[in-house]
């Protein structure tokens, strides 16, 4: 069964910007990808639980405590744009 | 043999205790080696001979003042360059973190340290551990010692070359989907995939959360079991850590398979794998009969969906670990008028087609409307498959197959066509998914004189098991071969 | 003409105050200087891993139990996935579909009546760091770039989300109050809305009265005071009732609040609602709470502002003074320490919630700050039954107390405002005045009693105001009464 992508609008929620052939390019590519991996659907699951971990354990906590920090130069020293101990970006079009 | 660089890690721990040998001298091995064979190999992207240097420097002088640090203490060893190591650049084989030094250790970094180990440099992965050859690596490609016009396997292909061709003793990849076992049956070395949760992840820049693991690469079991000894255990930053003791791996180790009852999968024994491979691991298989274990035929069904829904869990849970490359805070920015003309751009640039295959896929997978036909159903195939393997392990003690369909391929054969390429894991992916330990064991070489892994699976945190029967097909196997790039001198060009 | 009614819900998020962040060991701070309180896991660092603070469960547990939820058995994490550059890792760990604390209610007060306010879900999540626009306009989209700071990152976050069951700018005034009360109780925050440990948003629509249909609702943001919260939505339903008489429609879209105009304004609207991707959280286990954690949890409660003021209402002062005692920080231990040292519940609540609060907001501080004590109030109050002090001085005396010149007595003493009650004393002056004023002494006999207040006037100046008035008020009447 095909497989019909937005492509577009993936790469969008994906933040990656590619051009038309690009695009065009890993669409096919996806589609072909997906057709294989749609055959999960065949199986049947009903009643069955997804697996989010491997691991049958919960509540893993840590204790309320204050440990270390890093050094705000060794921070910075990694950000390819800073301004007085803030990070730098371009202006931001989006409200959150 | 009387190259250092050809030891395996116990011996060396033993020549050094007797004073044949210095940690320094170990380190020369495997640095001249290197000189020799990195041109053919470019198993590392960096190697730090002054942090190395130092650091077997201070092994020697501790061991002289009485302090032993354990079987790792001065053994220089090689990492895959997605385990963050401080002060020391780490890329994942990424523009995106080109030039990225991280402010701390991964956890079994720390502990490597801890345990006196000398860390020779970071090597090749596939970019951001996505693939089964190393040649999606954004710095070139890493090449099979046994021969370079060949593939490594992948993701973790530069440290199995690494340790194949003796430029380092020992070492640690990470495995998602087979990527340490895979690349250790294509170079002819031991390659381990731990128990879901039993290595802390904390440092190991993720994949997949839920399927990683780091794992060891060794030129023996015995080695393998010390490497993971060392990183194994309970750790505070991370919630999927295993609590508890680590139970004791070596148990098992010398006392063979007679009485145990060892299931083939049958699934993983027909169409798809190469005739020479079948053959080996029928004739394995067949040893470890004569050997005293009761052989069955196991059918785990699930399996063979393990792939398809692997190519949708693994590149869901990448596409948002893979997010926090956006330029802003690290690694690579491409301008931009605009914040999210900047991040986009960053990542167009910065992420190799492969990685921006994988992102978009799994974007798509988790996006409204096709959650749950995609990503949801997944997860249930996933549930089925851990069902079937444990009603198998109620009737035996541990499950065999091949670790790879193949041996070595030629480097550009696969890259035109994915899935071909995925195919490479289906041996190795549906431990993956389970959580359950794995481990590949060379057992031999097919005409062309590439190795054949044989694989071990056994039920979650029973490691010794694991070990008990690889112990035994390595005893089998007697594998001696070497590489023909594994030499002691400068090789003709 | 039709009428229509306003269908309201608030969403709202309460930093906990905890020593360190949700996931990570770096330290919950205000106002520390910028990227000091940050590690690779609040930074989005590759490699990084969460681990969930016990402290913050706790926390929201008690709000959720404070809210009268059902604090669910199983409950996970979920990724919600976003690019911005304030989440570090472009996603926020979050709750989803399987959120720690469900159906509760909150009984607020309007005008004496009372009003059930569903509680839909109570869940925990992460909060971002803080983006400063530098540039020419204050706001976003006019900004030449932006300055990031990851401080706050990661301090943990409760959202809480009401059933649309307000329905008017009064009630939802009146729920961010009790809720900022019940968070302040349970000591998880400190719910300042100026300074973003307590923040609201809401949706607001408004329909025909009667109609079952639910109208097209906006999401209002920019809300930084309870009074902003009540004026911004009493502004939107207006602003949505004109739209429709109009013959529009209402559009769909997040609105800015505007302080100074006091009006929303559309924000850059996205072509369509963003696609969050969740799953759930591979690097967390699933949380799991079990009879004797809930059980727990009840137990820990304080009591709650609702049980304090029928607690206070039931002494005799009302519904409206127990509500004023509860309102604010201090007010309720200051009238029970009161009535311990024997002062009436009556007395006690005026003082309190009436000079107390004044004089306390003339000094610039809260009344909680001050010196005072319930017990210096059962003094004054003993002062001024005994006559000792005027009602008027006895407000001169709470000042000096509040400022810390002492006791009541001491400051009684100290500022001369002790009332003379020597009646001898009185009496002599109180004749010296009915002397002085023979003709007004002649009308009070004739039955006229409005030269009384005038007299006594003149009493109180001839005796530096230090004369008992009501005493002197009785020997005028008696003396002049005939």
């Amino acid at each position: 069964m095909p497989v019909d992508i937005d492509i577009a609008k993936v790469a969008k929620l994906a933040r990656i910007a590619l051009d038309d052939a690009s695009l065009e390019r890993y669409g096919r590519q996806l589609e072909v990808i997906l057709e294989h991996a749609e055959r999960v659907q065949a199986l049947p699951t009903g009643g069955v639980e997804p697996t989010a971990h491997p691991i049958p354990m919960t509540n893993r906590f840590r204790g309320d405590v204050v440990t270390g920090t890093l050094e705000r130069g060794e921070i910075l020293a990694q950000a390819p744009s800073s301004e007085d101990g803030y990070f730098r970006v371009p202006r931001i079009l989006d409200e959150p | 043999m009387n190259d250092l660089a050809d030891l395996t890690i116990v011996e060396a721990g033993r020549r050094m205790r007797s004073g044949e040998c210095s940690a320094a001298d170990l380190l020369d091995a495997v640095i001249r080696r290197a000189s020799f064979t990195e041109a053919h190999l470019h198993a590392y992207l960096l190697i730090d001979r002054d942090g190395a240097g130092a650091a077997a420097e201070a092994a020697d002088a501790e061991l002289a003042a009485g302090r032993d640090r354990g079987p790792l203490h001065g053994i220089p060893l090689a990492l895959k360059d997605n385990l963050t190591t401080r002060g020391l650049a780490t890329t994942c084989s990424s523009r995106i973190l080109e030039g990225y030094v991280p402010p701390y250790d991964a956890t079994a970094v720390a502990r490597l340290r801890q345990a006196g180990a000398v860390i020779v440099g970071k090597t090749n992965l596939d970019e951001f551990a996505m693939g089964s050859s190393t040649e999606n690596s954004a710095f070139g490609p890493s090449r099979n010692p046994w021969d370079p016009d060949r593939v490594p396997g992948g993701s973790s292909g530069g440290v199995a070359a690494a340790v194949a061709a003796g430029s380092a003793l020992g070492g640690f990849g990470t495995d998602t989907g087979g990527s340490v076992r895979q690349p250790g049956s294509l170079c002819g070395v031991v390659g381990m995939k731990p128990t879901y949760g039993r290595v802390s992840r904390y440092g190991l820049i993720a994949f997949a959360s839920s399927l990683d693991q780091i794992g060891p690469l060794a030129r023996s079991v015995e080695d393998a079991v010390v490497l993971l000894e060392a990183v194994a255990g309970f750790d505070v930053n991370d919630s999927t850590s295993i609590p508890g003791d680590v139970p004791d791996l070596r148990a098992g180790l010398g006392a063979g398979v007679a009485g145990m009852r060892i299931g083939v999968v049958r699934e993983l024994m027909g169409k798809g794998i190469d005739r020479e491979v079948l053959a080996a691991t029928g004739a394995m298989v067949d040893r470890l009969s004569d050997a005293g274990a009761d052989i069955v035929e196991v059918s785990i069904p699930a399996v063979e969906y393990a792939l398809s829904a692997y190519y949708l869990i693994a590149p869901a849970e990448a596409s948002a670990n893979l997010a926090r490359f956006d330029g802003v805070r690290y690694g690579l920015r491409v301008d931009g008028d605009t914040t999210e003309e900047m991040m986009a751009r960053t990542r167009a640039d910065g992420f190799g087609p492969e990685v921006i295959r994988r992102v978009l896929l799994g974007t798509y997978a988790l996006s409204a409307g096709y959650y749950d036909a995609f990503y949801g159903q997944a997860q249930k195939v996933r549930t089925l498959l851990r069902r079937e393997f444990a009603a198998a392990y109620e009737k035996v003690d541990a499950l065999v197959s091949p670790t790879s369909p193949t041996t070595a391929f030629e480097v550009g054969a696969k890259t035109a066509d994915p899935l071909a390429m995925y195919y490479s894991d289906v041996c190795t992916i549906p431990i993956n998914l389970s959580g359950d330990p794995g481990i590949s064991v060379p057992i031999g070489l097919d005409d062309a004189r590439l190795p054949i892994g044989f694989q071990v699976m056994a039920p979650a945190l029973a490691e010794p098991v694991l070990f008990q029967v690889a112990a035994e097909v390595e005893r089998i196997a007697a594998f001696a071969a070497r590489p023909s790039l594994a030499a002691s001198e400068p090789l003709p060009t | 003409m039709t009428e229509y009614e306003a269908v309201i819900g608030i969403e709202t998020h309460v930093e906990l105050q905890t020593r360190s962040k949700m996931f990570c060991g770096c330290p919950v701070t205000f106002g520390a200087e910028p990227n000091t309180a940050c590690c690779p896991v609040c930074l989005g660092l590759p490699g990084a891993l969460p681990v969930p603070n016990e402290a913050a469960i706790d926390g929201i547990l008690a709000i959720g139990s404070a809210l009268d939820c059902e604090l669910v058995e199983h409950s996970v994490f979920h990724r919600k996935n976003y690019f911005y550059p304030d989440l570090p890792k472009n996603y926020q760990i979050s709750q989803y579909d399987l959120p720690l604390c469900v159906n509760g209610r909150i009984v607020i007060d309007v005008d004496g009546e009372p009003v059930t306010i569903g509680i839909t879900r109570v869940h925990m999540e992460e909060d971002t760091g803080k983006s400063i626009h530098v540039g020419d306009g204050g706001r976003i989209a006019d900004a030449g770039y932006s300055l990031l700071d990851f401080n706050r990152s990661g301090v943990p976050l409760v959202e809480i989300v009401t059933e649309p069951d307000v329905r008017s700018a009064e009630q939802a005034r009146a729920y961010g109050a009790e809720l900022q009360q019940i968070v302040r109780a349970l000591g998880v925050s400190d719910a300042r809305l100026e300074e973003g440990s307590m923040r609201f948003d809401a949706n607001v629509s408004v329909r025909p009265r009667g109609s079952a249909v639910l109208g097209t609702r906006s999401e209002v943001k920019n809300v930084n005071s309870l009074r902003s919260l009540e004026r911004a939505i009493a502004f939107e339903i207006d602003r949505q009732i004109g739209v429709l008489e109009a013959g529009g429609r209402v559009v769909q879209e997040t609105r800015h609040w505007n302080e100074e105009t006091g009006a929303t304004s559309s924000m850059r609207s996205k072509e369509e609602s963003e696609d969050y991707r969740y799953f759930q959280e591979p690097d967390l286990l699933p949380l799991h709470v079990d009879d004797a954690k809930r059980a727990a949890v009840r137990q820990a409660l304080p009591v709650l502002p609702a049980a304090r003021r029928a607690g206070y209402a039931e002494t005799g002062i009302g519904g409206r003074l127990a509500a004023a005692l509860v309102a604010t920080d201090g007010l309720g231990e200051l009238f029970e320490e009161a009535m311990a040292s024997g002062a009436g519940a009556r007395a006690a609540a005026n003082w309190v919630t009436g000079e107390v609060v004044a004089h306390a907001r003339r000094m610039g501080v809260g009344p909680a700050d001050t010196p005072l004590t319930g017990q210096h109030l059962a003094e004054l109050a003993a002062m001024v039954e005994d006559g000792e002090l005027s009602a008027t001085a006895a407000k001169d005396v709470l000042a000096g107390v509040l400022e810390g010149e002492g006791t009541p007595a001491e400051v009684a003493a100290g500022r001369d405002l002790i009332q003379i009650s020597d009646a001898s004393v009185i009496e002599d002056a109180v004749d010296a005045v009915l002397a002085d004023n023979a003709d007004a002494v002649g009308k009070i006999t004739a039955g006229d009693t409005k030269p009384i207040g005038f007299l006594v006037g003149e009493v109180m100046k001839a005796t530096g105001g230090k004369a008992d008035p009501r005493l002197v008020s009785e020997l005028i009447r008696s003396k002049a009464g005939g």
